[in-house]
């Protein structure tokens, strides 16, 4: 579980994020959803320690993430996977390499050991057999794939996923939402996900949280969207002329 | 104002880039690497720029000295004292600022860009230390090799223009490369250069690190870390010729 608590985050003094207090459930996917601007991005980057907030507090189950040591930090890390907007897969490094990269920095397994867990990793996210080529050498559907294998490589207790579908095609998209709440639920994990992409709220939401001007306006799961009353939450989720549609047949 | 901010911030990312590495086999791999990168492959560009100059230098000094009260060694000497005291290691420490300067701030750049160094981060990876330690351990490393190359290359280069030009003999330019030879000018020259590496290196690697935006960004750091390196081998070289050889 992560909660945060009372988080102020500005830079040169304009406020990003004011007051944001929630908690992300384990085993479930937590979504934070808003527009572009909102302070969605901001708000996982202050979770992941990325950036220092000005004010509140982070709890990483009990662990008060953000006042605790360097060192201290840096063990919970290595409970953390991450899979970045971009992928952010290291450009010089085969797939295989960047799955690998934290059993080499943090574990003392033998290559064989590691081989063995890079291969049930990619295995896990459908990547089979593309281990020697480079991130620039397969599609953005993959890469985001390699991440997320590069992500459960050390078995972590908390995945963060920053805007997963951005650049991907409606039905890849799909796909790394299935996937996401798949290995959530399998390896129980504390999973939060940055997202504006109404399918995977509807999809895999089972808890949102929305953010508008870097205030947190609305809290419910997927089942509560359509019953929401409040009128920027749902001046968000009713932009696009489809789910429009949808509420007036509902 | 921002100049001191700037520094501040350097001798801040030094800090982290000099704290203790997480796996030594890890950044000993890195740092092979680097040196193959980084070093292996500037020695080409760095011959052939000795061979133009030693060449350069040797007809320059033949030409502008055809006075008969000049000793015929002149030209041997001259060529030997420019590429030991300022050649070899200012004016390839400059050529190496803009090719493995460029290089280091361009990658390091991209990297910040493309979140890759955020991913190390929030795995628990000391990021600078991890991009910047092993290259600073490989151009200090190879870098002296490389002035060494410079000066045998150049020296080389200056006789046998001079030769095949005719300006000089072999006796006369053997008899200046070893008149009056000062063996502390070879450790002046690797002295200067192991600082130069260190400068290219953290300067650029600094700039890159800092990189914030999308590739014209990254465009922009790159020029920065030349230029800044080249100034601050220009800046050095003045205090450590006053410091070495006052």
């Amino acid at each position: 579980m992560i909660r945060v608590s009372g988080i102020f985050k500005s830079f040169n003094e304009h406020a990003v994020l004011k007051d944001i207090n929630a908690t992300f459930e384990k085993g479930k996917t937590n979504l934070i959803i808003g527009q572009s601007g909102s302070g969605k991005t901001v708000l996982l980057k202050c979770m992941v320690g990325l950036f220092d907030v000005d004010d509140g507090e982070i709890y990483y189950d009990d662990v008060l993430f953000n006042k605790i040591s360097f060192t201290e930090r840096k063990d919970i890390r290595k409970k953390i996977g991450m899979l970045f907007q971009s992928g952010a897969l290291f450009d010089s490094s085969t797939v295989e390499e960047n799955v690998m990269f934290p059993l080499d920095m943090f574990t003392n397994m033998t290559l064989e050991e590691k081989r063995e867990r890079v291969n049930f990793c990619l295995k896990r996210v459908n990547i089979i057999n593309f281990n020697h080529l480079f991130p620039a050498e397969i599609s953005g559907g993959m890469q985001k794939r390699v991440a997320i294998a590069r992500a459960i490589a050390l078995n972590p207790r908390f995945l963060f996923c920053d805007e997963p579908n951005s650049g991907l095609d409606p039905k890849t998209s799909i796909l790394i939402d299935e996937l996401i709440k798949e290995i959530t639920e399998e390896y129980d994990i504390t999973t939060i996900v940055n997202t504006h992409d109404m399918n995977s709220v509807m999809g895999i939401g089972d808890k949102i949280i929305y953010i508008y001007k870097g205030e947190k306006w609305w809290e419910g799961t997927k089942e509560d969207v359509l019953q929401s009353d409040n009128k920027e939450f749902n001046d968000f989720v009713f932009a696009s002329a489809l789910t429009r549609k949808i509420k007036g047949i509902l | 104002m921002r100049i001191f901010n700037l520094i501040g911030s350097y001798f801040l990312l030094l800090g982290k880039v000099f704290s203790m590495p997480e796996k030594k086999m890890i950044y000993y791999k890195l740092t092979i690497k680097e040196i193959e990168k980084l070093g292996l492959n500037s020695i080409v560009i760095v011959a052939i720029i000795s061979a133009f100059m030693g060449a350069i230098i040797t007809i320059q000094t033949a030409y502008n000295t055809t006075s008969p009260f000049l000793p015929s060694y002149l030209v041997g000497l001259a060529a030997r004292d420019s590429i030991l005291l300022e050649f070899s290691s200012t004016i390839v420490g400059l050529i190496l600022a803009g090719k493995v300067g460029s290089n280091i701030a361009s990658e390091i750049g991209t990297m910040r860009v493309s979140q890759q160094i955020d991913a190390l981060e929030v795995m628990g990876v000391n990021s600078a230390s991890y991009l910047i330690l092993p290259k600073i351990i490989a151009t200090i490393f190879f870098n002296p090799f490389l002035t060494m190359l410079s000066i045998v290359v150049g020296i080389i280069g200056g006789w046998s223009v001079g030769v095949f030009t005719g300006v000089v003999t072999t006796q006369e330019y053997i008899n200046g490369i070893q008149y009056a030879f000062i063996p502390f000018y070879i450790t002046y020259a690797l002295i200067k250069t192991v600082v130069f590496a260190f400068l290219i290196t953290t300067i650029s690697a600094f700039q890159g690190y800092n990189v914030e935006g999308g590739s014209l960004e990254v465009g922009q750091a790159s020029t920065r870390a030349v230029v800044a390196s080249s100034v601050a081998i220009l800046l050095f070289n003045l205090i450590l010729t006053q410091l070495l050889l006052s």
